[in-house]
């Protein structure tokens, strides 16, 4: 699979929350206003790019060799977990503002399904080190995407007359519905259409 | 008397009162991913259940031991060695299953209600409270699960999928739907609006029973 068929497949044909279900909480948690929205994006693109390579390299070079690959699950969040740990530490050491606009974020990446997902679907599509770098980019950007727009959505909705009964979390899910709808628009033809397969 | 009631109450207020998918709202990924199947959705829901019991039981069991800094990491990993354990043995006895789940059977590692009963519930209980609130709150999600994927398999595809057995494939069909099924509610749009319209559904249903 070619780089640029990556990215397409998981921001748009694959995206996470629309397509996959991964990452619902997050996104239906942070996307109240815009300005969470996009840090919640950038700290969680930021996490999936570094944490695909890496844990491609513990399941190739570690976990392989030893003949350990059921000890995969366990590998992965450990690594998550730590990595975000060390992330969080180097961002508040390096950039305070950067630190205090995401800081409150990072700890929730964690335990964010997109972050563990792709590591684990980079595997099992057998992809490189260079590919799994630009899947786990293209993940974060998708989710980046879509909870962008849904936080849009909200702002406005907050002006809207909606029934009472609707009111708050129903309501987000019947938009983020639509907007799954409007997604189902990229499918696999629009990689073959543009020759990348 | 009402030591009994207390216990009783850890137990049922998974279901209604504190329910996971509806007004506690943790865990929806898997919910919403594995739905489309009604065995699936069960399968998952009694995973869940699975785990959520003995993470409960040794996390409670444990809460003295483990040290206030590294909680979390430790919860995970004792979450994950459970969630690879059960990966194992449904590779081995349920092989269709484990396909079926896919990647979501990993993925109940990051499922918040564990880790979100973990913290706030096994760590300051007793291990019989923990076990009560675990069994609880599985069964509440697997009841959760069991509906929405009723829902979506009834409509979307006209069939009811269960577990197959020797001389029965484990798939009743619907007539008429079977015919004409509603496709978008087994794709990802049809999850979502269902969700949307679950929800205020749920909250009367609480609302009536606490009036009366």
């Amino acid at each position: 699979m070619s780089i640029l068929a990556i990215l397409l497949t998981y921001i748009f044909i694959n995206n996470f929350i629309l397509v996959q279900f991964l990452g619902l909480c997050p996104f239906i948690g942070v996307s109240k206003n815009s300005e969470n929205a996009i840090g919640m994006g950038v700290a969680v693109t930021f996490v999936t790019a570094i944490t695909s390579v890496i844990c491609w390299a513990v399941y190739h070079l570690l976990l392989v060799p030893f003949h350990l690959e059921y000890l995969e699950t366990l590998a992965f969040i450990l690594v998550i977990a730590s990595l975000v740990q060390f992330v969080e530490m180097f961002i508040k050491k390096m950039s305070p503002p950067l630190y205090k606009a995401l800081g409150i974020y990072l700890p929730l990446i964690t335990t964010n399904c997109v972050v563990l997902g792709i590591a684990l679907i980079n595997i099992t599509n057998q992809f490189n080190a260079l590919q799994s770098f630009f899947s786990g980019l293209a993940a974060g950007l998708g989710f980046t995407l879509a909870i962008i727009l849904m936080s849009n959505i909200r702002e406005r909705m907050d002006y809207k007359p909606v029934p009472k009964a609707f009111k708050g979390m129903p309501i987000a899910f019947v938009s983020a519905g639509l907007m799954a709808l409007a997604f189902m628009a990229f499918d696999k033809s629009l990689l073959t259409n543009l020759h990348l397969v | 008397m009402s030591e009994k009631k207390n216990h009783l109450m850890e137990f049922t207020k998974g279901f209604l009162k504190e329910n996971p998918t509806f007004v506690v709202v943790l865990g929806l990924c898997p919910t919403l991913g594995v739905s489309t199947q009604v065995a699936n959705g069960i399968g998952m829901g009694l995973s869940a259940l699975f785990v959520l019991f003995f993470s409960n039981i040794l996390i409670s069991a444990m809460r003295k031991v483990i040290p206030d800094s590294i909680h979390i990491p430790a919860y995970i990993v004792i979450i994950s060695a459970l969630v690879t354990l059960i990966q194992m043995f449904m590779q081995a006895y349920l092989p269709s299953l484990y396909s079926a789940l896919g990647v979501y059977l990993p993925l109940i590692v990051v499922n918040c209600i564990i880790l979100g009963r973990a913290e706030a519930f096994a760590s300051k209980n007793g291990i019989l409270d923990s076990a009560l609130d675990a069994l609880g709150m599985g069964l509440g999600l697997t009841m959760n699960l069991t509906i929405i994927s009723l829902i979506r398999e009834v409509f979307g595809a006209g069939t009811i999928t269960l577990f197959a057995t020797k001389n029965w494939d484990g798939v009743i069909h619907i007539p008429v739907l079977n015919q004409y099924p509603v496709r978008v509610m087994t794709l990802a749009a049809g999850a979502l609006l269902l969700m949307g319209y679950l929800f205020p559904l749920f909250h009367k249903i609480i609302a009536k029973k606490e009036s009366k």
